[in-house]
């Protein structure tokens, strides 16, 4: 057996196999099989239904995270339009599955790919614009969307909405949480492990590469139209695909919940999390949507009160104040998100007790 | 004949409303270069200051007006000293979405004491400024967002190209490190532009009260529709705020009159799109040239 590798106390990469190895110590690859195994046997078992049940929410916009923070964490692209595009492969999934019965395996991963074409097509804009132009093209991408799921009623049923046969894979019917748990996670981990292994690629390097300073990597021989469809692809695909797997688990769908909120909500995740971190989408997306979940908590306890029920009913739009207030509480004072939190803990562990 | 007069006129007021709206927005970009995705929020901010003066305390119409002006002219210096001013020098999607968050808070505070319901002004407009010629008939209203889009903008315009704090905040605005070394005080000029935004949204905050009522998701929806008119003027450019503002306005009257209402919400969006790709800097925006 070789040698476990501790930290080493300084930055001795001599080539770019070391820079580019995704974990420096045995350590962290240790952990993450700890973690990959307490989340696929012990939680599933442990927890309630109800935690299930979001536990499989956070899964789902996870996936949808990481795909933003692709885009705009590491492509520098800005997108206002994947509430949308989440949208998109949501219906997606529901028009294979009902009117051309689709399997559910074969159905989600086509609206992935569904909505990677639609995500070139609001990228391509991205051709001349940039920055603030950018998002305002894909703003427009997210209202143009939600007014084809509420008028294009030949194929998306309008405000009546769509209901979805139940999932079925390999001959087995999967309804409930605890099977929709182990569906969502295998996938949110198999995307997660494709993700980090792409920013390390050619094409994430290129992406960086972008991002960091357009002029400088066309410079470099970077066609930087093509790679930036690309990344509008894939960080689409990632939403559409986030989006059909959340028809299923929901059962049908209207659109209503696909609106810029949505694509606003994503954007704070990443943003909450830290940008060009594939971790810190998920803290992110962790984050936000326990918030939710609390700031419910509360609005409920003061419902039950019957004494506070007024107030509980008042108490409804403080959440998306709280909201509000933690996306700006991050932007000043913690910019690079909980990424950045969580490095300075880890840092402040291995100082111990020597922290300069 | 007469319908398409009445609508002409229509469009025309509802885009002398876009355009006043439109420009807090361009002079908030002209001076700080940041795009405010709390316009809508700011807007519905003065419509509700006004309805508290007008409605709730029964001040005089005059009076709760100056105090609505003097209150968003604080509001808008408030933002910019608590929120903006930590984030100067930021990159561009921070400062972004800090306004989607204070945007964010803003909405939850005004649901929070105001609730989604609709209110409505007390009815101040005289009669007199009702226009009826023929079968055309135009509500004083309209009248009034015409006046006073008209009068403001001519301000705003002069304001910009004669006065010394407005060249002051061009000079900001075209380059932040020059202006700070020939002695223009930056942080002044950014609470500035700030603070005029805040009035002039409160303006097309209180028009639009009285046009469709007052409701937090209503104006806040408006204040999106703000970035259509912008893009096809020209972000920085005042006369371009008020010729995309018409004809925005115009269209989607005509859109909502002759073809469908569920088209007229999104066809700015639509438009906004094809401008994009044609001619991305609008109208009359200035072209960026990078340099390496």
């Amino acid at each position: 057996m070789r040698k476990l590798k501790f930290h080493p106390c300084g930055n001795f990469k001599e080539d770019y196999e070391k820079d580019l190895t995704l974990f420096e110590t045995d350590f962290g690859r240790t952990w993450m099989w700890i973690g990959i195994a307490a989340l696929f046997l012990i939680i599933p078992v442990t927890f309630k239904a109800y935690w299930l049940y979001v536990l499989n929410h956070i899964g789902i916009a996870a996936i949808a995270a990481i795909g933003l923070n692709l885009l705009i964490g590491f492509t520098g692209q800005i997108s206002l339009g994947h509430g949308a595009f989440f949208g998109v492969g949501a219906y997606g999934a529901a028009i294979l599955a009902t009117s051309l019965n689709l399997p559910f395996w074969l159905s989600v991963p086509c609206a992935g790919l569904i909505t990677a074409l639609v995500g070139m097509v609001f990228g391509i804009p991205s051709a001349r614009l940039k920055h603030l132009y950018l998002l305002i093209a894909t703003l427009a991408g997210q209202f143009i969307i939600q007014y084809l799921f509420v008028q294009w009623e030949s194929l998306t049923r309008g405000a009546e909405g769509i209901t979805l046969p139940p999932a079925t894979l390999f001959g087995l019917r999967i309804k409930g949480d605890r099977p929709f748990f182990f569906l969502i996670f295998s996938c949110f981990v198999t995307l997660t492990w494709v993700a980090v292994n792409l920013v390390r690629t050619r094409y994430g390097r290129a992406f960086i590469a972008i991002r960091d300073n357009e002029r400088a990597a066309a410079g470099m021989g970077i066609p930087l139209f093509r790679y930036k469809l690309l990344s509008f692809a894939i960080s689409s695909f990632y939403a559409g695909f986030a989006g059909g797997l959340s028809a299923y688990y929901i059962g049908s769908i209207t659109p209503e919940p696909f609106s810029l909120l949505l694509s606003i909500e994503f954007i704070a995740m990443i943003i909450i999390g830290g940008l060009g971190s594939i971790p810190g989408s998920v803290f992110g997306t962790l984050f936000i949507m326990l918030l939710n979940e609390g700031l419910g908590a509360i609005t409920e306890f003061f419902m039950n009160l019957s004494a506070f029920s007024g107030v509980a009913l008042t108490l409804a739009p403080l959440r998306e104040f709280v909201f509000g207030l933690a996306i700006v509480l991050f932007i000043i004072f913690e910019p690079r998100g909980l990424a950045e939190v969580w490095r300075i803990v880890r840092s402040s562990f291995r100082l111990w007790p020597f922290s300069y | 004949m007469s319908f398409f007069l009445q609508l002409f006129i229509q469009g025309l007021s509802i885009g002398f409303l876009y355009a006043l709206a439109a420009l807090g927005f361009v002079i908030i970009f002209k001076s700080s270069s940041v795009l405010n995705l709390a316009h809508g929020e700011i807007m519905a901010m003065g419509a509700f200051i006004f309805l508290i003066f007008s409605l709730w305390l029964k001040l005089p119409i005059p009076v709760a007006f100056v105090l609505t002006l003097v209150g968003s002219f604080a509001l808008g210096f408030f933002i910019e000293r608590f929120f903006l001013r930590p984030m100067i020098g930021e990159s561009l999607i921070y400062v972004i979405m800090l306004t989607v968050g204070m945007a964010a808070m803003f909405k939850g505070l005004m649901l929070f004491v105001f609730g989604g319901n609709l209110f409505n002004y007390p009815d101040f407009l005289p009669k007199s400024l009702s226009i009826q010629w023929r079968a055309v008939h135009i509500p004083p209203v309209y009248t009034v967002s015409l006046l006073i889009g008209l009068v403001f903008l001519a301000i705003f315009g002069l304001f910009f190209k004669y006065s010394s704090q407005g060249i002051y905040m061009r000079s900001v605005a075209d380059n932040q490190v020059a202006a700070l070394s020939l002695g223009v005080h930056v942080r002044r000029v950014f609470a500035l532009s700030w603070a005029i935004a805040g009035l002039v949204c409160a303006m097309s905050g209180i028009i639009l009260g009285i046009m469709n009522g007052i409701s937090v998701h209503e104006i806040s929806h408006m204040g999106l529709k703000v970035f259509p008119v912008v893009i096809l003027g020209g972000l920085e450019s005042i006369p371009g705020a008020i010729i995309g503002g018409i004809i925005m306005g115009l269209l989607e009257t005509f859109t909502g009159g002759y073809v469908s209402t569920a088209l007229r919400e999104v066809l700015p969006y639509i438009v906004l799109v094809f401008i994009l790709l044609i001619k991305p800097h609008g109208l009359f925006g200035l072209v960026e040239i990078e340099r390496v």
